[in-house]
């Protein structure tokens, strides 16, 4: 319990950092989770953030998880709030203003600047996150069936995920 | 609060979405996107079946989300309720579609803890792992293939990776700094050309 308000402190900050979406933020997250505050080891962090791939809705909603497992519901709800709730306004309050910006020539250059950033945050990510999910020629070869089957065909992604925990299960034990 | 949904009125209805059919549409999308993907699942419903939203409507919101921090997800639930009936749309849009993963993720965690340690499941969660990491890189091998159309472009994706990777920088050191970069090196240069260069953007979102 005497956890919350570092959970609502860590949450809202990441929530800032996630430009392009969730795994922008994931090397601040592994810092932040696992080395500062302890609350998971790092492969519980990649165990419970690959899970949240699943999740219907917002694929970062895996915050709920982690706040659980350090604060119980409350936990939970607060870090999903924290997470949430101030980007939330802050997509609000621009929303309303970005349509009288129309003719502003810097809005074209802020999308088009932020573009490749927001994809070589996410990359760099990926990269922090792969180093410890892909290791042994098992989990590679999961990693690239999995890359090209989403390039080739247009089969639901949780079902990919769900046949890597099936050979998980029968491969990695 | 009210200053906000005054400036966004509902652009092209003659009849105001009712809030519980906003909070039901998206508790909807909320509840069955598994998977990711969500934004294919808000085009289907918002453009093509409810037809609350243009298709240009919808790619003008999508790219103010991608440039926002925030989810897709989350932030076009915003906007599009925000669009349709103003900010109390938008706070019925984001509870309906975070209601569902917020239970499912919770419980997720009472799972974890009572079984994540068995090493039939770890071994299962480490499979998940690698086949999420397979498609991520797939996800963002896609976006990047659509964004990258000269040397900025590639030059500002590789900075980011190295100031993390490499020089060991943290995420908002790099946000603030390759960010206010890029954005200098795509600052407008001819008046009254990026109207139509924006609307090449959007369209390659697509």
């Amino acid at each position: 319990m005497d956890q919350i308000p570092a959970i609502a402190r860590v949450f809202a900050y990441l929530s800032l950092l996630t430009i392009g979406g969730g795994m922008a933020a994931f090397p601040e997250m592994k810092v932040l989770v696992t080395e500062t505050h302890r609350w998971l080891t790092y492969p519980q962090l990649i165990h419970i953030y690959s899970v949240g791939q699943m999740s219907p809705g917002p694929n970062m909603m895996m915050v709920a998880t982690i706040g659980e497992r350090v604060a119980g519901i409350p936990g939970a709800l607060v870090a999903a709030f924290a997470f949430f709730v101030p980007t939330g306004i802050l997509t609000l309050a621009v929303g309303g203003l970005w349509k009288r910006l129309e003719n502003w020539p810097w809005r074209a250059s802020i999308q088009k600047g932020l573009g490749p950033v927001a994809i070589g945050l996410a990359v760099a990510g990926l990269i922090t996150f792969g180093k410890t999910a892909v290791t042994g020629w098992v989990t590679v070869a999961v990693a690239l069936l999995v890359f090209a089957a989403t390039m080739r065909t247009r089969l639901n992604p949780a079902i990919l995920i769900l046949g890597g925990a099936v050979v998980g299960a029968f491969a990695l034990r | 609060m009210s200053k906000t949904a005054a400036t966004s009125p509902p652009s092209t209805h003659s009849q105001p979405v009712s809030i519980p059919a906003i909070f039901g549409v998206f508790l909807q999308i909320g509840a069955t996107s598994f998977g990711g993907g969500v934004v294919a699942y808000l085009r289907s419903a918002l453009v093509t079946k409810k037809k609350w939203l243009t298709d240009t409507e919808f790619l003008e919101l999508m790219s103010l989300s991608n440039t926002l921090p925030g989810l897709n997800a989350t932030n076009m639930a915003i906007l599009a309720g925000q669009r349709l009936r103003g900010t109390p749309g938008a706070v019925a849009a984001m509870i309906g579609m975070c209601l569902p993963a917020l239970i499912l993720m919770t419980a997720a965690g009472f799972a974890y803890g009572a079984e994540g340690s068995r090493p039939l499941v770890t071994a299962m969660l480490r499979g998940v792992a690698a086949a999420a990491t397979g498609l991520i890189a797939a996800t963002w091998y896609q976006i990047g293939k659509k964004t990258v159309k000269g040397f900025y472009e590639a030059f500002f994706i590789l900075a980011a990776i190295l100031g993390i990777n490499y020089f060991k920088l943290s995420v908002p050191v790099v946000l603030l700094s390759v960010g206010a970069l890029s954005i200098f090196a795509f600052r407008p240069r001819k008046p009254g050309d990026h109207r139509k260069e924006e609307h090449a953007w959007i369209r390659s979102l697509q």
